[in-house]
């Protein structure tokens, strides 16, 4: 299933904030949303993921989601969202209270988006026990618990310190090794984007119109090798060029505002 | 050239302070004070303090026991009150008018609040009206409630059921507006219907607010119906503080304001109760 931004234009009050936009995130692949602050990359997630209407423009689905998918488009959170009154489990089971499964299968899925981010032993804990990493690995087994089709991520590491997020940077090029989920992964870190994305997205400063879009030429298995932290540096660097003078422009705007 | 599989870290070793030639001083602890904590007997300990001063100048002579009977003689007289059963009478009737009043106004809050928290429409007009209502004195609306209601427990409890339905409604919709608005978004990410929400995000999300606002309510409801029934009522402990006080009988009226106040704990332990069990996850 393919996600489409259609020409997505939107403005808060008199405020423009995105300005025509136009990428496709295909099946299976992962594409990084980069751009200085406030250039609008939350906000195009948003409409991405039906949580906000355009003011022009559209967010489109192409082709049918995968079998037993049960929210094709599911988000992973900065700040973790999760539920403070419920438990790590209560926590996974949350969007699959209203489905059709069975209570059986429900255990059987819970059970299994546990096993696969490593939270097996701690069900039965509150948030409020919980690491940053933690937490945010609980966002992402309530994600896996929906078998989505692509996985609308909002600076998902960006909360963390920079230990958990690598930790996390693997498990997540772990998850999308088979191909099965695609992630529209917006972060103003341009290292988590050249370890993560296929494609990577560049948008100009407000209103965050497409500046470019850069393919990285390894595969996420690649990039992980010891040889080939030169390349992706060179990349990181590239990307950074694109951006600098935009991040340096909308600084002053921002504190100018 | 190191290998691939070479570590380049250069490891030195720890520093120790023999290494150092020049004296070396403490660094001043500036971090002291501003952490009070709270202590498990010091309130206790004051209390008897105060009672027993109380009780010596009441001994001694040195106060007027028709003006501030002993802490004793109150003693004395609330044990009167309750083997002579007036004390049950008394309390009963007050217990049945709070528990009556609070349960009315508490359910009408929590709708109304959940209204304005959740509806555009009854937030415009519901905020105007419980802004507007709200900071009058219920006890005054008494004589028209009797006026509407007739002479009986109607008004008095109505007049409670008022007292407790503003300040719960202000809770209630506080309390939705305090749910953080990225819970709710999670859970329309996920297609969550909308009761579900209600029920699973919004609800546990406001009720600390909507506990805190309880236990604003029943001192409210204290207040009115001790109020109430100075006002117009042959039993309940505020009819009972007033005769006493008409009669000068002030060991039996500060007996009935030492009833209000344990009952006013007792209440305050019942919400405590209620917060550790449902708001055990903050």
């Amino acid at each position: 299933m393919d996600l489409i931004a259609d020409h997505i234009s939107h403005r808060f009050g008199a405020l423009d904030v995105l300005d025509d936009v136009f990428f496709t995130v295909r099946a299976g692949e992962v594409v990084a949303i980069v751009g200085p602050s406030g250039c609008g990359k939350s906000t195009l997630l948003q409409i991405l993921g039906g949580l906000l209407r355009p003011g022009k423009g559209r967010a489109e689905l192409c082709g049918a989601a995968p079998a037993g998918s049960l929210n094709p488009l599911t988000f992973v959170f900065q700040d973790f969202a999760l539920l403070p009154w419920n438990t790590v489990e209560e926590n996974v089971a949350f969007p699959l209270l209203h489905t059709s499964l069975s209570a059986g299968e429900r255990r059987a899925v819970i059970d299994d988006a546990l096993r696969r981010t490593g939270l097996s032993d701690f069900g039965a804990a509150y948030p409020k026990q919980l690491s940053g990493g933690m937490r945010q690995r609980v966002g992402i087994a309530r994600a896996l618990a929906v078998r989505p089709a692509i996985l609308l991520m909002d600076e998902p590491l960006s909360a963390l310190d920079s230990q958990t997020r690598e930790l996390l940077m693997e498990d997540f090029v772990r998850l999308l090794a088979d191909g099965s989920m695609g992630a529209a992964y917006v972060t103003h870190n341009l290292e988590e984007a050249v370890r993560l994305a296929d494609r990577v997205v560049v948008l100009s400063r407000r209103p965050g119109r497409i500046r470019e879009i850069v393919s990285i030429p390894m595969t996420r298995a690649e990039r992980g090798a010891a040889g080939a932290r030169e390349q992706l540096a060179t990349l990181q660097g590239e990307l950074w060029s694109l951006i600098r003078k935009e991040a340096i422009d909308a600084e002053r705007e921002v504190q100018h505002a | 050239m190191p290998s691939a599989r070479s570590s380049m870290l250069d490891r030195a070793t720890p520093e120790t302070k023999e290494q150092s030639s020049e004296t070396t001083r403490p660094v001043e602890f500036r971090g002291a004070g501003f952490a009070p904590v709270n202590s498990r007997y010091a309130g206790w300990i004051a209390l008897a303090i105060v009672l027993a001063v109380w009780q010596l100048a009441g001994s001694a002579g040195w106060v007027n026991s028709l003006f501030l009977p002993a802490p004793s003689a109150i003693a004395v007289a609330i044990y009167k009150l309750a083997t002579s059963g007036a004390l049950w009478q008394h309390l009963s009737w007050s217990i049945m008018r709070i528990a009556s009043g609070w349960i009315i106004g508490t359910i009408a809050g929590v709708i109304v609040g959940f209204a304005i928290g959740l509806s555009t429409l009854a937030r415009g007009v519901g905020i105007t009206f419980v802004s507007a209502l709200f900071p009058i004195p219920k006890i005054a609306l008494l004589p028209l409630l009797i006026l509407w209601l007739g002479i009986g427990e109607e008004p008095k409890i109505a007049t409670i059921a008022l007292g407790v339905f503003f300040s719960t409604a202000i809770s209630v919709y506080s309390g939705v507006d305090a749910v953080p608005r990225n819970l709710i978004r999670m859970a329309q990410s996920f297609n969550v219907p909308f009761h579900a929400i209600v029920r699973r995000v919004i609800w546990p999300g406001a009720l600390p607010s909507i506990l805190a606002g309880f236990r604003i309510t029943s001192s409210v409801a204290l207040l009115l119906v001790v109020s109430a029934e100075m006002i117009g009522a042959q039993y309940g402990i505020g009819a009972f503080v007033l005769q006493a006080g008409n009669l000068m009988q002030t060991d039996q009226l500060l007996a009935g304001v030492v009833i209000l106040s344990l009952f006013g704990l007792a209440v305050g332990k019942l919400i405590n109760l209620l917060e550790a069990r449902l708001l055990h996850w903050r």
